[in-house]
């Protein structure tokens, strides 16, 4: 499985260039889970540099860490301009698994109660004519809204 | 013995008004009278259809050997054509399964909730989960939790967290998947009623609401936070309704959310007064299911008359 770690960069076929993807993320992820605090793209690229032969490009090491963070395995944090990274631990792993099969199936959507439910664009529109008249112009927008009743 | 029908027209008419009352009504009343109405009246609807069935039954000579009373006055006397009778029974067969149907799911889909609730840790009820996605639910368990994404966490400021906490706890300690399931077993065994199980689903969100509000103090604040979450939340709705806003300007006012989706009347409604008592249409949706109620009762005792006078006659 881990054959392809030596030439993470050099994967001529597209199967070849997904394993060292996943190779990569699985690396990235261990640095994170080393490291025990929260760490920015550069500074991963630099304990990355250490571990692999190929030195890696700073916005390669973004994509890796903003893919993991979309698959929900790093949290990440604004730092400055950008984000720093933390490993995301066994227990919300799990909730945010649960999330996602509780997620399929009417029947247990309906058992949910969201916070909110779905917006027509209709409702989209209404609800920022809503709150930006309320902001504007509060008493004459609720004397007229009275008014319509 | 058209009361006999009444208990299934009846559902039609408490539809109709269900999103009234919901709109109107303070929610806890609404949530409290639109379910046990819904569950009365699906109650009635079915019990009517078992009467329809059984005045057409009685004429089958078997079940006047069986009950040893007269067939040919059963004959004579009987209101119900068997047509009726037949399409009565149908429509319950269909009730009957349609009701198992619900009932399993919901207990399924409940039994699941509470499984993955006790498997999560929280000290204080909260989940926190990560990943992109924008959401925030209450999972019912012994106990409950709240789920609430970490992206989403980070885009509220500490009122509309409180805000948003306070509803979906709310939520949880009334219980409100159980109105909208009693509610959604009623309109499983008379579809009629699907516009109140919808209605009884809106004023648990209200409830949930003015719960929030009374927590935080403000009415304002929930309103933006309902707002600024479903907006989040379809990020494909942001830039058409942004360019249609400036093409129409920023004059022009909704006309009316009465017909909106549920997420602009629970920010309207948060806009407004809070809502008052209304003791008259309380009154009035109550006497409704009364009605259905006697109607059927009394087709009962009618059945029963026409039983013992076949008896009697024997």
């Amino acid at each position: 499985m881990r054959d392809d770690g030596s030439r993470p960069e050099t994967g001529s076929s597209p199967g070849g260039m997904r394993r060292a993807a996943g190779a990569l993320e699985s690396e990235v992820l261990g640095i994170l889970r080393e490291a025990g605090e929260p760490l920015s793209p550069g500074e991963v690229r630099r304990r990355l540099a250490v571990g692999l032969r190929g030195e890696l490009s700073y916005s390669t090491v973004v994509t890796i860490a903003s893919r993991l963070h979309a698959k929900g395995l790093l949290a990440r944090q604004r730092a400055g301009r950008g984000f720093t990274y933390t490993p995301v631990d066994e227990a919300t792993l799990a909730a945010s698994r649960m999330s996602q099969a509780l997620g399929s199936g009417t029947d247990r959507n309906a058992v949910l109660s969201r916070f909110v439910s779905g917006l027509s664009g209709r409702d989209a529109r209404l609800l920022r004519s809503l709150l930006a008249g309320d902001k504007d112009a509060p008493p004459g927008g609720r004397d007229r809204d009275e008014e319509g009743e | 013995m058209w009361l006999l029908y009444l208990p299934l027209v009846i559902p039609a008419l408490a539809g109709a008004a269900a999103r009234l009352v919901a709109a109107r009504l303070e929610p806890r009343q609404a949530t409290w009278l639109l379910t046990c109405g819904a569950v009365a009246l699906a109650g009635c609807s079915t019990a009517a259809l078992a009467l329809l069935a059984a005045f057409a039954a009685a004429r089958a000579p078997a079940l006047a050997a069986l009950g040893d009373y007269s067939q040919q006055v059963m004959q004579r006397a009987d209101p119900i054509s068997a047509a009726a009778g037949a399409a009565a029974a149908l429509a319950l067969i269909a009730a009957a399964a349609a009701v198992a149907v619900m009932f399993r799911n919901r207990a399924r889909a409940l039994a699941e909730s509470y499984r993955r609730a006790a498997r999560l840790d929280a000290d204080d009820g909260i989940v926190v989960v990560p990943g992109p996605a924008i959401e925030a639910y209450a999972l019912p368990g012994w106990p409950g939790r709240i789920v609430v994404s970490g992206c989403l966490l980070d885009r509220l400021d500490n009122g509309s967290r409180a805000a948003l906490i306070a509803h979906e706890q709310a939520h949880l300690a009334g219980r409100h998947h159980l109105f909208a399931a009693a509610a959604r077993l009623a309109a499983a065994a008379n579809p009629l009623l699907l516009p109140v199980a919808r209605a009884v689903e809106y004023t648990v969100e209200r409830w949930a609401d003015e719960h929030a509000a009374a927590v935080t103090g403000d009415r304002r604040l929930v309103a933006e936070t309902i707002g600024q979450v479903a907006l989040l939340a379809s990020p494909g709705r942001q830039r058409p309704a942004g360019i249609t806003l400036a093409i129409s300007g920023p004059r022009t006012r909704p006309a009316s959310v009465a017909w909106a989706g549920p997420v602009p009347r629970r920010v309207a409604a948060l806009l407004t007064a809070p809502p008052r008592r209304r003791i008259l249409l309380l009154a009035a949706f109550a006497a409704t299911v009364l009605l259905a109620g006697g109607a059927a009762l009394e087709a009962a005792r009618d059945l029963h008359a026409l039983l013992e006078l076949a008896q009697a006659s024997r």
